[in-house]
This record gives structure tokens, C-alpha cells and sequence, in this order.
């Protein structure tokens, strides 16, 4: 069986600091990892190998260089093959033609059974690239997979929801996208991380990947930003001074005369 | 492939003006079309003023056919149900489709799809839709992607809406960026604020970023309908008037199971009973600093002293103090009670960005520096486990 497994490289955002004076995020330092949901993807594919030998599992990503980092990662965890698309024409893509990037790519590696990907990344939280190439490519999705089996040629999988699950069924091709209910992921092994620097990360340029150039970086993108900007400060808080029993009668007191007890 | 008739040709430039990839040149008196950059999107065949532009037959297969922004007219909400009951999120999407229907003086429209659920039109046209898009099939009974993803963007071929608004739900989130692929239009995921830019009439859409310490707000400057989705509970629910009511507006669906490649094997709904934060007035918080399982007893307490429901912090939750339902942030669900009480949460920026727009947030932390009390509408340096004893006796006492 052949896995592809889509991973983003993201700033981990549990280690984002705020600048106690100014308010803003201190970005420097941040370490970069592979994108938690996305991990679990990976780990599934993993265990579908684990299962099934002669599967092979490739990894895919579209980033900076930098993200060679992650994607030998996933070499070390024990990925097959790895493939960083990475190209200056392709920056400033939105999810839209972010996902149009990677679904060219993915018909260029052709053959596929499954795609695996996380369901969301931390940086953007979007959920949209997954089941934008999975449009693209016109193959059926399943999103938000908390369990998975293969039985034939079939997939089927648990679809989390709200207010329960879903099971449901699909012929391979298809694509899911996973969330941490999904499993465990592996750690890298001594072994794999040796192995991996025997493997090569191929770097895929604008000219690899068969795109249409005005589809594609911040032209293609049908969205655009317009601006950014912090949020309006909150008027300033009150303290209450002291813990004691005359602290929560006040506290009460404003709660009442604000109608809000 | 785009042809331009130079007899026709009168050389205004429209169509140089309307290229969204500026492959047209009227320089010459003429216009010509370098085919090295053009897309074939055929959208100066519609701003042309004397059809001198022409897109073969073959080319529109191919390429989506995309008609000028202005041809785009309305705002669609998507009425989400589940068992023929609609989200609650559908009743917040009316308020905020209202507005904008209101400002850009158009029709707000709610897309209702499923089998059996014509009831349901009513209930939209009280809160606020002018029309109800029924679309109905015995294949629409089970939400599916696929057959659900057809049957709307056949209509949003065919009926042009200029904005389409869906819950973030996790069906919203399966379904809209099926629709953005499948259009070739821009979707923006989880907006909390919009608004109509009074210049260009086009949706503004704003979304936090890095767990809301920064906002941006996202365009869709050339491509229809403007998608987006949004945060369940962040905005306000629309008025309910029954004397508001709605045009019943049945759509031709065409479907068959040869569009459908998934099955839907069961379906199960939780049974431990779910938390209703979303719909809580009150809502008492824990985090890390609660310190125990046990420790959430006196959570409890407070919430039912001040009759509200109990809501915790991840860390919390990855602690196993308590269950992941009752998670307020990023991960968690979005809040605006009229008091959040925070007990032991530091105020990580991914749990400010669940609570922040509560009306009045109580901290209660032994940290003076904890980020939480930036936050807060009043704060109390102490230890929870003394504090709160007190509150609750004080409550009593009233």
C-alpha cells in the first residue's frame, strides 16, 4: 500500500510568550516542531506500515528550507521518503492555493492509496488545506478521524463529532484528516535517526511541480490580508487588595450593583 | 481559450482593467491577449461592452467559469441541522447575515438541505431569512460530504449568492472547504467579526491569530461567493420574531449514488451528558492551580452557588482534573457568559482567546504576574481553596 502523509512545520504555540509590558508576542526562541494533528497522522501511517509490510509511507510538505528539520523527523520516526516543496513563487499562498500546490504535487507522486493528514496546524488553526486537496484531486475526505481500520480495499473510520461519532466507510483513494484522539505518536529511535541521515529530503522547486504560475503565491490566492492589528485593550482591570472576607463582600457588591448576580 | 474579435474591439480597456492577471493590452488600439499569462478565467468576456471577447466551449469545461463580482448578489447563511433540528450556530449566522444583507440592501438567504425538514423553514424565517433554500433528497439524509458538497455549489452556480456564511462546526469545517476548492474562491476560516467594507461592498473578515493576540482581517477581493466560517458562539443570535416569515423556495436537486463514494455506516451520539457552556451565563473556571481532581468539588460549589456550570483550563484537562467538555480556549469552546469566574488559570493566551469577550471576568490566582488579571474585570491576589469558601458563604449570606 502506498501513504502519502501531508505535515506542516509550525512555531510551537504553547511556547508563545506575551511581552508583559507591551503586550505583543515574543517570537524569538520559539522552537519550530512538526504540527501536533499532523503527528498523529504520521503515526497512523506508521502503524498501517507496521501492519502491512511493503507499505511505504511518504512524507509531504510545502515550507522554508528550515522545515528539512521536520521532515527528517519524520524520516527519523521512520517515514520512507520525504518531500519539501519549497520555492519563493510559492510564498504568500493562501489555503487555497496552498492546497492547489500540494494536490500538483501529489499527482506527480501518482500512485497512492490513502492521505493522511492532520486535521488542523496551531499556527492557522484553518482545517481547510486537507480537505481542499482532497477536492482538488477529486477523491472523498473524511475529517476529524479519531479511529481507523483498513478492511479490503475499504476504509473505515470514526468521524468525531460535537455531540458523538460517525462511522463510515470509503474506497481507497481517500483521504482523512486525523486529531490527537487518533493515537500515540512514536518518538524518534536512535536507529531511525542514524537511518535518516542516510536518507535525502528531496527538495521540490516551482519547476518540479506541475503548477499554473497565476494560481498560485499571494496572486493565485483568492484571499488576501488586508491588515493585522491587536486586539482593543480591555479597560483596565480592577484589584481587589486583600483575600480576606471583607475582599469577596466588595467583589459581591459590584457583582450586584452591575445587575450581572 | 479567450478569443478577441478585433472587429468588434473598440479598444476601451475594460477588459485590461477587469484582468486579474494583467494579460490583456489595449495599448495597441486593440485589445491582445498574451496567452503565456492568461488563465482563460473569461472574466473580461463579461466586462466586455460590445461582446468582442469570446471563451470557447471547450475552455469553459475545463476552467471554472467565472463571472464578474458584481453578477454576485445576496447573502447566504447555511442552516446546519443534525436530525432535523437546526444548530444553534445557525441562529447566530442569521444575526450576522442580517446585517449584512441590511448594509448591502440584498436578500438574506438560508440554505437548508436534507430530507424531510421543510418544518424547519419557519423557525428561519422567524429569525430573520427572507428566503429558505430547501433543498431536498432521501440522499441528503445523513450529512455526506460529497452529495452535500454538489447539491450547494449547484446552486451557488446557479443563483450567484456574493457571501455564504457557515458555522465552524465540525460539519461546517468538513463542507466549506470542499465548496472554496471545488468554486475557486476564498474561504476564511473561524471569523469573529464582519463587516462591509463601505468602499468596495466587499466582506471584511476578521479572525484571531496566535490564539487571538492578533487580529487580521482577510479580503476576497476577486473571487465569489466570500466564504466564511464562524466560531460557533461568538456571535449574537438574531431576533426571534414569528411575524418575520420567509419565502419557502424549493431547488431542484440533481443527485445520484454514483456522486457519492462514502458511506455512512452509524451514527451515535454521546451519552454522558454534555456540557452546555456555549449557553451559560455563568460559567466558574478551574486550571492547574486547582491542584486535584477533588479540588474541582469546590468549583462546583461556586458554580452552583452563583447558578452557572463548570468550565476548565487545558491544563486542567491534560491533568485529568476533569473532563475535556468542559475546555474553555483555542482547543476548547469559545465563551462569552456575563461572568467568568477563572480559578488557578494563569491566562495562557489560548484560553484568553475562549473567554476574553465575557462581560465580566473574575480572577481569583496567587500569582500577582499571572497573565490572567490582564483580563479581568476584577482580580483577587489569594489562594483559591480560601477564597472561594468565603464567596460561597458570602453568596449564601445574601
Amino acid at each position: 500500500m502506498k501513504i502519502i502523509v501531508c505535515v506542516k512545520q509550525v512555531p510551537d504555540t504553547t511556547e508563545v510568550k506575551l511581552d508583559p509590558k507591551t503586550g505583543r508576542l515574543i517570537r524569538d526562541g520559539v522552537p519550530s516542531i512538526i504540527n501536533p494533528d499532523d503527528k498523529n497522522a504520521l503515526e497512523q501511517a506508521l502503524v498501517i506500515k507496521d501492519q502491512n509490510p511493503g507499505t511505504t509511507v511518504t512524507v509531504v510538505s510545502m515550507g522554508p528550507q528550515q522545515a528539512d528539520v521536520a521532515m527528517r523527523e519524520a524520516l527519523a520516526m521512520g517515514a520512507d521518503e520525504a518531500i519539501l516543496i519549497c520555492g519563493r513563487e510559492f510564498a504568500g499562498s493562501d489555503t487555497w492555493a496552498t492546497s492547489y500546490i500540494i494536490a500538483s504535487a501529489i499527482k506527480k507522486i501518482g500512485d497512492y492509496d490513502l492521505i493522511l493528514c492532520g486535521r488542523q496546524a496551531i499556527d492557522g488553526d484553518t482545517a481547510q488545506v486537507g480537505p481542499q486537496i482532497a477536492e482538488q484531486l477529486g477523491i472523498p475526505q473524511i475529517t476529524y478521524v479519531q479511529d481507523m481500520r483498513i478492511e479490503g480495499g475499504e476504509v473505515i473510520a470514526t468521524r468525531q463529532l460535537e455531540d458523538g461519532y460517525t462511522v463510515m466507510s470509503a474506497k481507497m483513494p481517500v483521504l482523512l484528516t486525523a486529531i490527537k484522539e487518533l493515537n500515540t505518536p512514536r518518538y524518534m529511535t536512535p536507529q531511525g535517526i542514524f537511518e535518516a541521515y542516510e536518507k535525502q529530503v528531496k527538495i521540490w522547486g516551482f519547476a518540479d511541480v506541475p503548477v499554473d504560475e497565476a494560481r498560485i503565491g499571494l496572486a493565485g490566492s483568492p484571499t488576501n490580508v488586508n491588515k493585522t492589528f491587536s486586539p482593543e485593550p480591555k479597560a483596565k482591570g480592577e484589584m481587589l487588595e486583600g483575600a480576606d472576607r471583607n475582599t469577596v463582600k466588595s467583589l459581591v457588591d459590584k457583582l450586584v450593583e452591575k445587575h450581572l448576580l | 481559450m479567450i478569443k478577441i474579435i478585433s472587429e468588434k474591439c473598440i479598444g476601451c480597456g475594460a477588459c485590461e482593467a477587469g484582468c486579474p492577471v494583467g494579460a490583456i493590452s489595449t495599448a495597441s488600439g486593440t485589445a491582445k491577449i498574451d496567452y503565456d499569462v492568461c488563465i482563460g478565467c473569461g472574466a473580461c468576456v463579461g466586462n466586455c461592452p460590445c461582446e468582442a471577447i469570446e471563451q470557447d466551449e471547450a475552455a469553459e469545461e475545463k476552467i471554472e467559469e467565472k463571472p464578474t463580482t458584481a453578477e454576485y448578489k445576496g447573502v447566504w447563511v447555511f442552516a446546519e441541522q443534525r436530525d432535523g433540528a437546526l444548530m444553534p450556530t445557525v441562529f447566530e449566522l442569521l444575526g450576522e447575515g442580517r446585517k449584512l444583507a441590511d448594509t448591502l440592501g440584498v436578500e438574506l438567504s438560508a440554505l437548508l438541505l436534507g430530507n424531510g425538514v421543510e418544518a424547519l423553514a419557519g423557525e428561519l424565517g422567524a429569525y430573520g431569512a427572507d428566503r429558505v433554500i430547501l433543498a431536498e433528497s432521501e440522499l441528503l439524509n445523513d450529512y455526506n460530504t460529497e452529495a452535500y458538497a454538489k447539491v450547494v455549489c449547484d446552486l451557488v452556480r446557479e443563483r450567484k449568492p456574493e457571501i455564504m456564511l457557515i458555522g465552524a462546526t465540525n460539519i461546517g469545517r468538513d463542507l466549506a472547504p470542499r465548496l472554496s476548492a471545488r468554486l475557486y474562491t476564498g474561504l476564511t476560516a473561524d471569523c469573529t467579526g464582519l463587516a462591509i467594507d463601505p468602499e468596495t461592498k466587499g466582506l471584511l473578515q476578521t479572525r484571531p491569530a496566535f490564539g487571538g493576540n492578533v487580529m487580521a482581517t482577510i479580503v476576497t477581493p476577486n473571487h465569489r461567493p466570500q466564504m466564511s466560517t464562524v466560531r460557533p458562539g461568538v456571535m449574537k443570535k438574531a431576533a426571534y420574531d414569528t411575524a418575520h416569515k420567509a419565502i419557502l423556495d424549493r431547488a431542484k436537486v440533481e443527485l445520484s449514488d454514483g456522486d457519492i463514494h462514502t458511506k455512512v455506516i452509524e451514527t451515535v451520539k454521546s451519552l454522558k451528558q454534555t456540557v452546555n457552556l456555549v449557553d451559560a451565563e455563568v460559567i466558574v473556571a478551574g486550571g492547574r492551580g486547582v491542584g486535584s481532581a477533588e479540588g474541582f468539588k469546590l468549583i462546583e460549589q461556586l458554580a452552583e452557588a452563583m447558578g452557572g456550570v463548570v468550565g476548565a483550563s487545558r491544563a486542567a484537562v491534560e491533568a485529568g482534573y476533569i473532563g475535556a467538555d468542559h475546555q474553555v480556549g483555542q482547543t476548547g469552546k469559545t465563551v462569552r457568559p456575563k461572568i467568568y469566574v477563572a480559578c488557578g488559570i494563569s491566562g495562557a493566551i489560548q484560553h484568553l482567546a475562549g473567554m476574553q469577550n465575557s462581560e465580566c471576568i473574575i480572577a481569583i490566582n496567587k500569582n500577582p504576574d499571572a497573565p490572567i488579571f490582564s483580563a479581568a474585570t476584577y482580580g483577587i491576589v489569594g489562594d483559591l481553596h480560601k477564597v472561594i469558601p468565603m464567596l460561597i458563604e458570602e453568596l449564601a449570606s445574601r
